[in-house]
């Protein structure tokens, strides 16, 4: 496919892989990590790990955003399919996701939760399905949020009274600014999101790179553009001048994507948010602004109170952080496998550990 | 995904063969032959050939 095809070439690979062990050579052992699903899958997909000198680690962060989710969100989620009058519509990866005794899955027989491509679908459903209240599980970052807002214009413009969105959504650079001074992790070097930076631009990095004296490469989702932004961050690493640079720019503008963004800030307002295995990350969720109030579940019916289970065995929070590695939890690929997952990186494809169980990658 | 046909804020796009409707509300001038993004039904920006064009060219060239 065209503009995906060349961004393949192994003859280039090849020449790129050169330069980055030449840069590489002599250097201290150096971490970088990317926080983006899709960077998770393609560096496991084409094998960019053991690829790389001995000396440069790369780590997945919490870019999954079906594996950030909190428990108890699931666990609400489920108990809301419960309430008779309501369908609950939600993206496709999010079922698997066990909660503390269900998961969204097996809440599907009863015909109550629906897949949605876009959260447009679900309004749509309840366009034509007045009696049914239809509330739409809003999971994902900025990239997604836009997204989700404009299905809520859309249902605004419509005065539906019987559609809802549960907002789980988050926000990337405050988490990356927790994972940028947390000296257990000690990255040296962000890659940075590819479509999140597509909606939120270059400038939210500039102030990381800055005071954590952090290389920052936004990088595109192909093995060339992963690989050359390894080599920019470790050029930068090696200069000690940290910067941000962007190697994605055919679709990533340094402003962001001005649409998007307004239409974010319009129907949402930030508030704290909780990441599984993480904890709270202080304004780096999105809630539904007072303006929309009406399509909040939340203020619309008294939330179903749940007891969520912490999670045993399951070290995703580290993973999440990229302060282990799946082969390092003992429930990976013996207890939790993708058809069988016990925590949420094994869930979604996106996920670090089911990425790492499809691909087996050398364990770097 | 490349854009066929445009009819006010959707627009039909295809990529493999695959055809699909999506929302282009976050698009700067949509025209027909752009490549887009997309994610979650909705085209979240264009993809800039002549940026495309240079990053291969410096990707071949690189030292």
């Amino acid at each position: 496919m065209k503009y995906i095809d060349e961004f393949r070439d192994t003859g280039i690979a090849a020449k790129i892989l050169k330069l980055i062990e030449k840069e590489a050579k002599g250097l201290e052992p150096v971490s970088f990590m990317e926080t983006c699903g899709t960077h998770t899958m393609a560096v496991e997909r084409f094998g960019i790990r053991k690829t790389l000198p001995e000396n440069v680690r790369l780590i997945s962060g919490p870019g999954c955003p079906v594996c950030v989710t909190p428990k108890d969100y699931i666990d609400k989620a489920i108990a809301l399919a419960e309430i008779d009058d309501i369908i609950i519509f939600s993206f496709g990866d999010m079922l698997k996701v066990p909660g503390t005794n269900s998961s969204l899955l097996k809440e599907r027989p009863n015909g109550r939760v629906k897949i949605a491509y876009s959260a447009l679908d679900a309004v749509e459903f309840a366009g034509k399905n007045k009696g049914k209240r239809v509330v739409f599980l809003g999971i994902g970052f900025e990239t997604t949020a836009p997204t989700v807002a404009a299905a809520i214009r859309y249902a605004k413009k419509e005065r539906l009274k019987n559609f809802f969105v549960y907002s789980g959504h988050k926000v990337m650079p405050p988490a990356m600014r927790l994972l940028a001074k947390d000296k257990l992790i000690n990255i040296k070097g962000f890659l940075c999101p590819a479509h999140v930076s597509a909606v939120i631009g270059t400038k939210p990095y500039s102030e990381i790179s800055e005071r954590y004296n952090m290389p920052c490469v936004i990088a595109g989702f192909e093995p060339l553009d992963i690989l050359q932004s390894i080599l920019m961050l470790l050029r930068q690493a090696r200069s000690k001048k940290a910067k941000v640079e962007n190697q994605y720019n055919r679709v990533v503008k340094a402003s962001g994507n001005i649409r998007a963004l307004k239409i974010i800030e319009d129907v949402f307002s930030i508030k704290d948010s909780k990441w599984r295995g993480i904890g709270v990350i202080r304004k780096s969720g999105l809630a539904l602004s007072g303006r929309y109030s009406n399509f909040d579940i939340e203020k619309n019916i008294d939330m179903p109170q749940v007891k969520t289970s912490i999670d045993k065995g399951c070290i995703c929070g580290s993973v999440l952080k990229g302060v282990k590695t799946p082969k390092e939890c003992r429930l990976f690929s013996k207890k939790c496998t993708p058809l069988n997952p016990q925590g949420a990186c094994m869930v979604s494809s996106e996920g670090a550990c089911a990425a790492y169980y499809k691909y087996r990658s050398g364990g770097k | 995904m490349k854009i066929l046909k445009i009819e006010g804020d959707r627009a039909n796009v295809s990529s493999g063969g695959v055809q699909r409707a999506i929302g282009i509300n976050f698009l700067k001038n949509p025209k027909i032959g752009d490549y887009v993004i997309v994610h979650a039904g909705f085209a979240i920006e264009k993809l800039d050939t002549v940026k495309a064009e240079e990053t291969l060219k410096l990707l071949e060239e690189i030292q």
